[in-house]
Formats: structure tokens, C-alpha cells, sequence
């Protein structure tokens, strides 16, 4: 303390007045602060994001020709590239890639489009409301965990060989994804965001939709992500079980014609087609949001993605 | 009176006082800092005049519109850019969209950063998102405005800068400001009046006056500043048995 005082009895030739700048000095002073402190972030195409993946599945496919020129198994039990690209070649010719895709991505995109609508007010009500989930919670988890291909009997049974038994299968096999996913997000919104939401005056809707729904929508789209698997997935067992009837042709369909053929031409042919959408879709949908999502708030520093 | 403490105290559950009798009266347009260790439940009062947290015993009187807050934390939406970030005080007070617009620009002009309202807060610096917190807690428009160790994060530079802003918004504004810090110096430089709150329980156990004279002259300013921290380290050593 006697330091201080020392200090106290020097005379106060600089006063504090002497350090408190102008608001034009201030303001430059801040802009300079400014710029030492805030980084720079550059965005520049990368092309490494189209040409690797090519890359990896070029080597593939070279690696499987190369395994069956050593003519190892009879060809038309293990079909090599070159054999599986003319089937498909033919198929497309006939027509039945072109049909079959169209068919199965409409049903995919329609009852995914329904389990959004289902699954996001539900998620957000589950997410915001204890009561709700305590009670539903564990329920929607065990229909997440139940592969969904077991509501295929029901389904048959009770909508016959129509479109809402492929319907069906694929909405309980997203909505339980895409409610989950909802709700995980939830949990993982900072309390603060809530406090900050008060303070501010937000009423409990203004909460949920202003404050809530925004902060987790990483979450919510990662679980959108799995609900667009699961009920593609799912959409692919119903076709093969259900074939006839008034359902329409689709990708399992074809899949399943294969089999009964025993053209493993075809089957191969139908596995890389499904492959292929499921990509395409990762690829022009979910990849560029969810990079979107993450580079917006900054969280893709350093990522791989 | 702005706002008006009598006798307030405050227990959560059946756990010891956080806060006990605690008496203060503070006008419009002051600027008092409220000074205490860790564990003298500053946060909690801050909380209970601001209307998250209510009191167990006493009474309070504070504005009927309520209090705008500044966090330690800025707690910006990390997906609104900094004018976002301000116009959803605004929005969620109810103004126009129109309005909400000039406003925010307005609000941002006032913080010194008028360049940045297109930024997302992972693009700001530490003290850039402070200021947009500044912008918008003031977005809110009311007569008080409670801080809760809003500097605490930064660096030296950055805080010193911050410290003439708030000054220089205080005086432009006629705000009420309830400025919560552990740091003596800071209350000093900012505090018209310095609370010190005593620990576990919290409550009002010294109080003093900064005159203007004092804040120009760095002399009469550190001795005031080290009279406040000896009195300040009396108070924690009582907690040293």
C-alpha cells in the first residue's frame, strides 16, 4: 500500500483526462483494434471436393475389373464393371432405370416430405415441454432403434400392394429420426441463448421459433440426414417384399427382378443405381447445407468436411 | 428513484443466504458499480433486479418496463449477423420492420461499428462482440441497464478502450447503469458511486462516492482504489478461518 501512497503525494502531472481521447481518436483507436483482432477468412472454390471422390471411385472400379479378369468365378455369378455398366446400359434403353428411379425418389421425397412436416412440430414440442418428453421420449428412441422394415407385414396387411404401404414404412421409419434429431438439438442449445431470450423479452413462441429453432438446426438437419437414410432404406425393403398389385415399378422392384431372374447383371445394376442417388442426394443436398449451416457460424474451422 | 432494495435477501432452497438485507437506492441517470469478491451473489442481485431470478424476503422497486442486461458472455445468436443480433431486440420489442432497420444501423453507428453490421459474431474479435451486445442491450430501449462483468473477458487494451466507450455512451444515452466487476480499478474508473458487497451472505457493507475531481486526477484515483481494496481484503479474510 505505501507504493500508492507515494504515488499520491507525486505531483499528478498526468492526469487521467490525459489518457480519456476524443471520439474521433476513440473511434480510429477502435478501428484499428479491430482489424489486429478480427481474422480473415477466404472462400475459394476447391475443387478437391468433385475430383477426389471421382478419383476413389475410379480406383474401385479398376481394382474390381482387375479381381475378375483373373476369371476366379464364373462370370455371370461375379459380373465385372464392364458387364454391369452394358446391362445397365440396356436397362436404360428399355426404359426401366429411367421409371424405376423416378418412382422410387418420388415416394422417398414425398413421405420424407411428410415426416418433416410431422416430425419438426412434434420435435420441438417434445424438445420445449417436459411433460411430453418424459413420457414420449424413450418412445420415439425405441421406434428409432426398430428397423422399420418390420412394419412391412402390417403394412401389407392392412393397405394391401398400394403405394401406402411404401408410404407408410417410409414415415415410420423417418419421423422417429427426424423428431429425435430435433430433439437433440434442443439439448444442446446453450442455456444461455434462453436467458438472453428473456432478458430480451420473448415471449414462450417467440422462444421456440426466434431463439430455439434456429440455434438447433445443426442438430435438426443432422437428423434430417438420417430420417432421408432411414426411409430410403426402408423404401428399398418395401419394394422388393411388396411387388404387384396396384404398387408402381421401383428401384426394389427391379431389384427383385434380378432375383427372380438370376441375372446378377440387373441386381448389380439396381445396387449401383440406389448407391448412386443416395450419393447424389449426400452430395447437392444435405452436404452443401450442412456446410453451409457450419461455416455460417463458424464451427467449420479446421473441420475435414 | 430508479431503483429502490429494502431489506432484499435471498436463499435458494434450503441452502445458506446468498443475499441478506441487502439496502440501496439508485437514481435515473446514475452510473454505480457494485463491487465484491466471488460468492457475494452479484450475479443473483443483478438477477433479481432484472426480473430472472424473485427475491425470498424484502422488497424491491424497479422501472415497470424492466432492465436490459449485458452478460459477461456476449451470448450473441451465432447464426444472425451483428445487425440481426440487434434488430431481434428490436423485433422482439415490437417494433416495425422498417424502423427496426434505420434503428439498428443507428444503434451500430453509436458502438463504432457501422462497418461490421454484415458480420457474423465468429468474425468478430472479443471486443467487437461485446460492443454489439452494448448495441444491443441499448436496442431495448430502457431507462436501465444492468452489466454483469461485461469485460471481464477481454484483453487489457481492449477493456481500457471499452471502458471510455461505456463512458462515452453513458453520457450520450442518460442511461442507469448497474456495472457488477470484481475489479476495483474498474469501478473506480466508472462508478459514480462504488458498492462493496460483503460474501456469503451478500450485502451492501461499504459505499463510496467517486467525484468527477477524482476520476481526472490518477492520484486521487489510485488512493481511493487502494483504500477500497484494503477494505475489500478485510472482507475476505473474515472467510480465511
Amino acid at each position: 500500500m505505501a507504493s500508492n501512497l507515494t504515488e499520491l503525494d507525486a505531483p499528478a502531472h498526468t492526469p487521467a483526462a490525459n489518457a480519456a481521447a476524443s471520439p474521433d481518436e476513440l473511434r480510429a483507436l477502435e478501428a484499428g483494434l479491430d482489424e489486429l483482432q478480427s481474422e480473415k477468412t477466404s472462400a475459394r472454390r476447391d475443387f478437391s471436393r468433385v475430383l477426389l471422390p471421382l478419383a476413389a471411385v475410379v480406383v474401385l472400379l479398376l481394382a474390381w475389373q482387375l479381381l475378375v479378369s483373373l476369371d476366379l468365378k464364373r462370370r455371370d455369378l461375379v459380373p465385372g464393371p464392364l458387364d454391369v455398366f452394358a446391362s445397365l446400359g440396356r436397362l436404360w434403353a428399355e426404359g426401366l432405370v429411367q421409371e424405376s428411379v423416378r418412382t422410387s425418389l418420388q415416394r422417398g421425397l414425398a413421405g420424407f416430405a411428410v415426416s418433416v412436416a410431422v416430425g419438426t412440430p412434434l420435435g420441438l414440442l417434445l424438445g420445449q415441454v417436459k411433460t411430453l418428453r418424459r413420457a414420449f421420449g424413450p418412445l420415439i428412441s425405441g421406434l428409432q432403434v426398430l428397423p422399420s422394415v418390420a412394419w412391412v407385414p402390417a403394412a401389407i396387411i392392412w393397405f394391401g400392394l398400394t403405394d401406402a404401404t411404401a408410404y407408410f414404412v417410409v414415415l415410420m421409419g423417418a419421423i422417429p429420426s427426424i423428431v429425435n434429431g430435433m430433439v437433440a438439438g434442443i439439448d444442446q442449445v446453450p442455456p444461455q441463448y434462453r436467458s438472453v431470450a428473456t432478458v430480451l423479452g420473448a415471449s414462450r413462441l417467440e422462444l421456440a421459433l426466434q431463439v430455439i429453432l434456429p440455434a438447433s438446426l445443426p442438430g435438426y438437419v443432422a437428423g434430417l440426414k438420417q430420417g432421408w437414410a432411414f426411409s430410403w432404406r426402408s423404401l428399398m425393403a418395401a419394394e422388393i417384399i411388396a411387388v404387384g398389385g396396384t404398387m408402381g415399378y421401383g428401384l426394389g422392384s427391379l431389384l427383385d427382378q434380378g432375383r427372380t431372374l438370376s441375372d446378377m447383371g440387373i441386381v448389380m445394376s439396381a445396387v449401383l443405381v440406389i448407391l448412386a442417388v443416395g450419393i447424389l442426394i449426400e452430395l447437392l443436398v444435405f452436404g452443401p447445407v450442412e456446410r453451409h449451416l457450419l461455416q455460417r457460424r463458424g464451427l467449420l474451422a479446421g473441420s475435414t468436411r | 428513484m430508479t431503483v429502490l432494495l429494502e431489506n432484499l435477501g435471498k436463499h435458494f432452497g434450503n441452502g445458506p443466504a446468498v443475499l441478506e438485507d441487502v439496502n440501496a437506492s439508485i437514481g435515473q441517470g446514475e452510473f454505480v458499480a457494485l463491487l465484491g469478491a466471488s460468492g457475494c451473489g452479484k450475479s443473483t442481485l443483478l438477477n433479481i433486479i432484472a426480473g430472472l431470478e424473485r427475491p425470498s424476503t424484502g422488497a424491491l422497486e424497479v422501472p415497470a418496463d424492466g432492465a436490459a442486461f449485458m452478460f459477461q458472455d456476449a451470448a450473441l445468436y451465432p447464426w444472425l449477423t451483428a445487425r440481426g443480433n440487434v434488430e431481434l431486440a428490436l423485433k422482439l420489442r415490437g417494433v416495425g420492420r422498417a424502423t427496426r432497420r434505420a434503428r439498428a444501423a443507428e444503434l451500430l453507428e453509436l458502438v463504432h461499428l457501422d462497418g461490421a453490421g454484415e458480420k457474423r459474431p465468429h468474425e468478430l474479435s472479443g471486443g467487437m462482440r461485446q460492443r454489439v451486445a452494448l448495441a444491443r442491450a441499448l436496442g431495448q430501449d430502457r431507462q436501465l441497464l444492468l452489466m454483469d462483468e461485461p469485460f471481464a473477458a477481454l484483453d487489457a487494451i481492449t477493456r481500457d478502450l471499452l471502458h471510455e466507450e461505456l463512458e462515452r455512451i453513458w453520457r450520450e444515452t442518460g442511461r442507469t447503469i448497474i456495472f457488477v466487476t470484481h475489479n476495483v480499478r474498474e469501478a473506480v474508473r466508472l462508478g459514480q458511486r462504488v458498492l462493496l458487497l460483503s460474501s456469503r451472505p451478500g450485502r451492501v457493507v461499504s459505499e463510496w462516492a467517486v467525484p468527477a475531481e477524482a476520476k481526472a486526477d490518477a492520484g486521487a484515483a489510485a488512493a481511493l482504489a487502494s483504500h477500497i481494496t484494503t477494505r475489500l481484503r478485510e472482507e475476505i479474510r473474515r472467510h480465511g478461518k
